[in-house]
């Protein structure tokens, strides 16, 4: 369980002039539901592609289960990926995209395709095309699991449901995870569907990753710091400063640290996922942690 | 069986929220010893919540000798704790009432009751950490 799923050294990507992902270091263990999470525009997409295999990266190396992405068939039968708004052959019928499933992935499990698509109410008939998005979605999911890979990558799978479909999806991805011991890594740009399902966040702003790591690890380091007026430099060393916002008497600080925090002056509270994230978003402060992190290298 | 629930505004982590149903079950009366409880499959199709929640709050709750996983068959409440300590409810309740009577006459309302209560309850829980 100790190995990686995703690895990535100084990976880049470049459209033209512009980085749609720069920099980004991470390495992410097996058995983790992880969520990707980052405004429209910020990278996600970029680097769901690179791990699929979908693009070449312009800079840096990424490995996925120890391997080149694509690099090969047996490479292509160990990650699925569900690509976003959950695309299906609007003509064809589910039984065909079963048959085009079977045919094209070595370790495909029809029986347990069958089985899924039975229990979500659906006849093999059905024409793709007819059916609602959250029905739409579960067909998709349904394919990327019968391919029976030990990573499944979705980007957005989520983003254009209602909420009761979005649950019903996240329900059957999570019995999934269980079931079949399959890492999963997915994205999205609302931190309310990743919040009870993931167990490892990767916070993408800007086309860089901002942090990376086990939640309950992300929670545990992060605080805020409410008190009288203060200025960040005044803060101890080993406390990084992750936003800052002042009034003129009041400061918020959101800090990461491995310490604990003694100054009786401040008034510390816990972070949600949903705070921590938006920490993460703030623009004020991104280029001077930056600059710290460049420094702990 | 019990089933459990999730208040996302709560403030409280999922697991502990888990972990907190368990043994509010057991005091109540509701989860008695022998009962079994809901798989990690179960609780994680019911709720769409991450696997490792759950088996996190189960295996605090086995830490606790609450409750006992028997490999392949499921896992089951090991422990009550509807103890001697319901008898005592009776006489704290109505020294609470006494007490809630006496910051309302000192005319604190009912927020600043709350957050009196809740900063002293934290106050004197971390102590018993520390």
């Amino acid at each position: 369980m100790t190995s990686s799923v995703l690895e990535a050294q100084g990976l880049g990507k470049k459209y033209g002039k512009r980085w749609a992902l720069r920099e980004c270091t991470i390495d992410i263990p097996a058995g983790h539901v992880v969520g990707l999470v980052g405004p429209n525009g910020a990278g996600k997409t970029t680097l769901l592609k690179l791990a699929s295999g979908q693009l070449e990266p312009t800079a840096g190396s990424i490995t996925v289960l120890g391997g080149r992405p694509a690099g090969g068939p047996a490479q292509l039968a160990r990650v699925g990926f569900v690509a976003q708004g959950t695309p299906v052959y609007a003509g064809l019928s589910i039984a065909d995209h079963l048959r085009l499933g079977a045919r094209l992935n070595p370790r495909w499990d029809d029986a347990r395709a069958r089985e899924r698509i039975a229990q979500l109410g659906l006849t093999f008939d059905r024409r793709a095309g007819k059916l609602s998005g959250g029905q739409r979605a579960q067909v998709a999911l349904t394919l990327g699991l019968a391919k029976r890979p030990e990573l499944l990558i979705l980007d957005e799978p989520v983003a254009s449901l209602d909420p009761l479909a979005r649950r019903e999806f996240l329900r059957g991805l999570m019995e999934a995870t269980v079931e079949h011991q399959l890492s999963v890594v997915l994205s999205s740009h609302l931190v309310s569907d990743l919040e009870r399902t993931c167990d490892y966040l990767i916070v993408l702003v800007d086309s860089r990753v901002q942090v990376a790591g086990e939640v309950d690890k992300l929670l545990a380091t992060h605080h805020r710091l409410t008190g009288p007026r203060r200025d960040a430099d005044r803060l101890p060393a080993d406390q990084h400063v992750i936003s800052a916002s002042h009034t003129d008497r009041q400061s918020t600080f959101v800090v990461r640290t491995d310490a604990p925090i003694h100054d009786p002056a401040w008034t510390v509270t816990q972070l949600g996922m949903e705070d921590l994230v938006l920490a993460y978003m703030d623009k004020s402060t991104a280029e001077c942690r930056r600059a710290a992190l460049e420094m702990q290298r | 069986m019990i089933e459990f629930h999730l208040d996302g505004r709560s403030g409280v982590s999922p697991y502990l929220q888990l972990v907190q149903q368990v043994r509010h079950a057991l005091r109540l009366g509701v989860l008695r010893e022998g009962d079994q409880l809901p798989t990690v499959k179960e609780v994680v199709a019911h709720l769409a919540i991450n696997a490792n929640t759950v088996l996190k709050a189960y295996r605090e709750l086995e830490h606790e000798g609450l409750i006992a996983a028997r490999p392949g068959v499921g896992t089951f409440v090991t422990a009550t704790l509807t103890d001697t300590s319901l008898a005592a409810h009776g006489p704290l309740r109505l020294e609470l009432q006494r007490w809630l009577a006496k910051a309302r006459r000192a005319g604190l309302d009912e927020e600043s009751i709350e957050a009196l209560f809740m900063t002293t309850f934290r106050t004197t829980a971390q102590e018993d950490i520390a």
